[in-house]
Formats: C-alpha cells, structure tokens, sequence
C-alpha cells in the first residue's frame, strides 16, 4: 500500500551529510589545503575564475574543494556568490600593451619587438607520465633573467601600420553589461565577447574546431597570444582621478585571419580576438576564432549556415551554468506531465487500435 | 532563523526593485513576455530560478508561503526552495493552499480555489510557446509583435488530422485578452481552465531564459482550439484511492510489479483535507475490500 512520500526535508539532510563525508573521503590521508589548490591546481582555478567571472583564486580554489573538482559545478557555486557582490563601478579598460608578460608568443612573425617568450607551458613537452612526481614533489630550479620592463607592442599594431589589416578605432561606447541586463537580440560584438569570455571552454573550443574543419572556414593565424598580469585601475570620483587597485592575469589571443574582401570590404587581414581571466590559453584562441566567425555580416561575408557563424546559436549556448541546470532538471520530477502523457498515449493507442480492428473487418 | 549574511530573500534591493519593475509591466502587458536581468541563484538554472526570483520580489515579512512541485508540497525541489526562503526571508511557512498568501508552484495549479489575496508563482523552463516551432528568439519575437500565430495554429490542426484530436497534453497554449499566445508552463491542460478569471495574481518567471510574463486577476485566458475540436482537459478516468476526489488531477502510482497500480490527488494538501474531513478512496487503509 502505497501512502503520499513524506519524510523529503529528512532525506535531503541526509543526502548532503553523506555528500559532506565523500567530499572528505578516507580521514587517514591529509585534508587538502585551499593554498595547496590555489597553488598546484592554478590552471583549474583559471578556469573557474574565468567561466565564473570572478577574479579571486582563493574563493575557486575553496569552489574546486566544495565541488569535489567537479569544475562546473565551482563555476556555479562562484557565479551564485558574485551574483550576490554589490557592484561599486567599472574599471579603466586595462592595458594588455603594458602587461608583464610570462608568456608571448607569436605564430605570424620569427622575431618582433617585444621578442616571443615561451613561458610555462605544455607545448613542447613529451605527454609522459612522470611517475617521479607520484614519489617526490623535488622540481629543478628554473633558471632566471630579468624581464625587461618595456611596453610590449601588439603585432596587430605593426600590420596596421600599413594598412594590411582593418582598422579598430578605440571605442569610448560604455559597452552592454552582459550579468545586468537581460541578452538580447542582436547583440553586438561587445556583448558577444562578454559572453564569450565566460562560455564553456569545451563548447567554445568544439565550435572553434569546426570553423577549422569548414564549418565558417576563416584561416586563423595566432597573431599573438600573452599572458602576464595587468594593472587595473579605477577612476575613484573622490579622488578625481584613477588609481591602481590590483592587478589581474590574463590571457590574450589576436588572430589575424585571411581575408579576400567583400562586397564592402577591401582584401585585408580581419582580426579575431580572445581574453580570458588567467592562464587559458586553448579557451583565449577558441574564443578568437568563434568571435571571428561571428564577425560575418559586419565584414560583408555570406552566412554559410555554420553553427559558428550563428550568434543565438552560440551565445544561447554557451553558458554552462545554463546548461547543466536545464540539462540535469529533467531528473527533477516530472510525473504530472508523464501522466498527462500515458493518457495521450493510452489515448492515441486506442484510436490506433480500433482502426486496425475496422482495417481487419473490412 | 534569517541568516544575516544576505539580504532580505536572498537578492539585494536594486536587483528586487528590477524584477518588480519587469512584474508591474508584465501585469500591464498580460501574457507579454517581459525580458529581465535574471541572475544567478544558488540553484541550478531548471530548478525554479525564475520562479525563485519572482518569489523573492513579492514576499514580505508579514507574507506565509507555500511552495508545491508536482502539486506535491514534500516532493524535494519543493522542500528545498521552502526551506531556502524559511533561511533567507524568514517568512512563515505552510503547505495549507487556504493559509497561503505566496504560493510558488511547478507543473500545477492548486486544486482549491484562490482567492485575491493570494499570489501563484510559476517556474517556467521555456516561456516561449513558439520555441519548438520556431528555435530563433529574434524571430519569435517579431511574430509575437506582429500577432502572427498562424503557425501555432497550423500545429495544432496538423495534430487533428494526424491523431484526431491535439496531441498536446501539458504546456498547452493559450491566448490571453485575444492578444498575446502564452505557454502557461508545463502544467497538464487538464489545469487550463483554472488560468481564466482567475482571482489570485499569477506571475511567471523563467530565469535561465530571463522572460517574466503575468496574469492579472480575472484575465481572460483560451485555450487554443477550433470550432470543430473544441479544448478539452482530461485526466485520468479514475477517482483517488485515498480520498475518493473525483474532480481532482491525479497521478499514478506503481505499487507492485505485477500491474498494479494506485491513482491518487497530485495535489496533497487537497487530498489531505478531503482524508480530514472524512473522505475515503477505495485503496484507504481498512477500505481496500470495498473496493
């Protein structure tokens, strides 16, 4: 005999007492740390900070801890707390020129004034595990020079020079606020780059990939791509002028992509561009190469029907905090609309049935 | 009980003041989609965010509110969203429809009646009825504009002569003061009915999709038809097993595995207080021989 399920409020309780205990997992091995995240795990905490737009490594790091490194899952539990984080003003835009660069490489010239330094990265390594690591945490001294302190140049500045790529004229425009103010249709490149910036960096690569694969084929060269940190600055209106109050890292992708005019474009080189909170540099190039693919109709290019090229498409899409939710509710129950369902179904059955029995009498 | 970390039902003021405004024009607009700036709650988008955020925006201190999923006041989205305003606003709660002066619901309409001084809140997954004939919002909202609903109607007569009759059996459109076609949420058609002339004010909110729509009291609110094959909201041919209702909507239940099965009130707090006053189904305790 079946009675009405009472007792929910106590199997929640529940639920999340267990998820409390396998969060800690077996009490003989050391709790893990929130520097030791912050610190071991960066790339992870990157990544939350980027799709959560918050910069603070150690809110993602305590995120990555609370969510098991279920990475998405921090992401939600950062952009649930930013949501609830007064907002004082807007920064100055910042100087990536300026930017102390740990990293700048660029793909369409050998040398150039800034020089390419490589960095910390994976590229060249050998994808071998290093069994040594499961045994010491001992790491080689990295050898050291001074960085020199010069104003980094972008190579988009020196095509420009000679007119080989389009221009972008500063823009004083406050741009939209894509987290007050609801998305809506068309939405201008501004709008899309904040979108962008904090979409999945699983969807944004797979979309990337298929403009490489045809899918809005735009030739992408990495111009340049940076990473380092950058000063921010904020006009306090007391004061009257704008004063350095932190400073960020970033990752920056220029694109320089093939272009063979338009019907109101001349042949020239377009730009694509990416920037992402922290060290991502595969999530910077995708969102170049998406946000170049966007640029159709303002370059005069015919829609090929790619989803890349398709902004609702991308940017109704992208964001994986929508995503999950609306993905993973259809575990919430549903047995009034299933029910409303079997009797169609139950319906529809029947109908069909006495058809089949009239066929057969005929 | 508050917790004084956060404000007043979770959101700040201006971001209240913002949602209010969007219900004041919802409400002036009936069945129009109004956009907001929803934002994050600390609930997945899907789990009643809209719904949520509209609740937040109308309670107030002195209000007592209900929160039902499914009908449903103990399934666990229902007691998660309860407990998350007893936290956060502090308000009193009920699972009493006659008690309760914000009632939040998911996928039903009450049983009882409400009255005018009540407020029903829905979540709302997809507010656009035309989504699934149309996936572009841009376009979607043009045709909204331009009242052109013929595709909606070419649907639903494509359904007729394909099944004889709609095969639309919850989220049923409707046509609010013969202007706007409205997705009343996934709630079953057998609910339909209840949207029209109603006394309570119903809001809706969807928050992944930023739309918050509205249904001042007593709207006129259709159900999409034609002449020949007009609305009906059916339910299941059965009464309840525990109280005997036979006007309410009712779920099924599998109580074994060799068929059998229990149809009883989705709606709890109906089916609670018909058992109170005395009503018994054919599968009650100590009645099942009647049966």
């Amino acid at each position: 005999m079946y009675v009405a399920v009472k007792g929910g409020a106590q199997a929640i309780e529940s639920a999340h007492a267990w998820l409390a205990e396998e969060r800690r997992g077996d009490l003989s091995i050391a709790d893990l740390g929130i520097p030791q995240i912050r610190e071991q795990l960066k790339l992870a905490v990157d990544r939350v900070m980027a799709e959560g737009s918050l910069y603070d490594p150690d809110l993602a790091a305590l995120a990555i801890k609370q969510s098991r490194g279920d990475l998405i899952e921090a992401i939600f539990l950062i952009r649930a707390y930013r949501t609830t984080l007064p907002r004082f003003g807007a920064s100055e835009p910042v100087d990536t020129g300026a930017m102390a660069c740990d990293r700048r490489i660029s793909a369409t010239f050998k040398d150039l004034p800034g020089g390419q330094v490589l960095g910390p990265t994976f590229d060249y390594t050998h994808r071998l595990l290093d069994f040594k690591l499961a045994a010491e945490g001992a790491v080689p001294v990295a050898p050291t020079r001074d960085s020199d302190p010069g104003y980094v140049p972008h190579v988009t500045a020196f095509l420009n020079r000679e007119g080989l790529i389009e221009e972008a004229p500063p823009d004083d425009t406050p741009p939209p606020a894509l987290t007050r103010e609801p998305l809506e249709m068309p939405a201008e490149r501004a709008l899309r780059l904040q979108a962008l910036t904090r979409a999945d960096e699983g969807f944004t690569l797979g979309l990337a990939y298929s403009t490489q694969r045809g899918y809005a084929r735009n030739h992408a060269f990495v111009g340049e791509l940076r990473i380092g940190a950058v000063a921010v600055e904020m006009d306090i209106p007391e004061l009257g002028f704008a004063i350095e109050i932190g400073e960020v890292t970033l990752t920056e992708c220029e694109t320089v992509n093939q272009f063979k005019g338009s019907k109101t474009e001349p042949p020239q080189f377009t730009r694509g561009y990416g920037l992402v909170f922290g060290q991502s540099e595969r999530k910077a190039i995708s969102m170049a190469l998406v946000d170049r693919a966007l640029r159709w109709e303002e370059l005069g290019e015919d829609n090929v029907g790619a989803p890349a090229q398709d902004t609702e498409f991308v940017l109704y899409h992208a964001d994986n905090i929508h995503a999950t939710g609306f993905l993973e509710h259809i575990k919430l129950p549903h047995y009034v609309d299933f029910q409303a369902e079997l009797e169609l179904v139950r319906k529809l059955r029947r109908a069909a049935g006495a058809e089949r029995v009239q066929e057969a009498a005929e | 009980m508050t917790d004084h970390a956060y404000n007043f039902a979770y959101l700040d003021e201006q971001t209240k003041r913002m949602i209010r405004r969007a219900i004041l024009k919802a409400l002036a607009i009936p069945g129009y989609q109004v956009p907001f700036a929803s934002r994050e709650m600390p609930m997945p988008y899907g789990w009643g965010t809209g719904g949520v955020q509209v609740s937040a925006a109308v309670l107030t201190p002195d209000d007592t509110f209900k929160v039902i999923d499914q009908g449903a006041d103990d399934t666990t989205n229902a007691v998660s969203i309860r407990s998350f305003f007893e936290r956060t606003a502090g308000v009193a709660t009920t699972t009493a429809t006659i008690e309760a002066s914000v009632i939040q619901t998911r996928h039903r309409i009450p049983e009882a009646p409400l009255t005018e001084d009540q407020i029903l809140v829905y979540q709302v997954p997809i507010p656009e009825p035309l989504r699934f004939l149309e996936p572009r919002e841009s376009e979607t909202r043009k045709m909204h504009s331009l009242e052109e609903y013929g595709l909606m109607h070419v649907k639903l007569y494509e359904d007729i002569s394909r099944h004889g009759h709609i095969a639309t059996s919850y989220a049923y459109p409707v046509k609010v003061e013969g202007r706007y076609v409205m997705d009343p949420s996934p709630i079953p058609k057998f609910d339909n009915p209840k949207l029209g002339d109603m006394a309570a004010i119903q809001l809706f909110g969807a928050g992944r999709e930023q739309r918050i729509y509205a249904l001042p009291p007593y709207t006129e609110v259709v159900s999409l038809d034609f002449e020949d094959h007009p609305f009906e909201a059916p339910k299941a041919d059965q009464l309840c097993g525990l109280c005997g209702a036979e006007d309410s909507y009712l779920d099924e239940v599998i109580t074994d595995d060799t068929g059998g099965r229990l149809f009883c009130c989705s709606d709890t707090d109906y089916c609670e207080g018909r058992r109170k006053a005395g009503h018994r189904g054919p599968a009650f305790p100590g009645n099942e021989a009647a049966a």
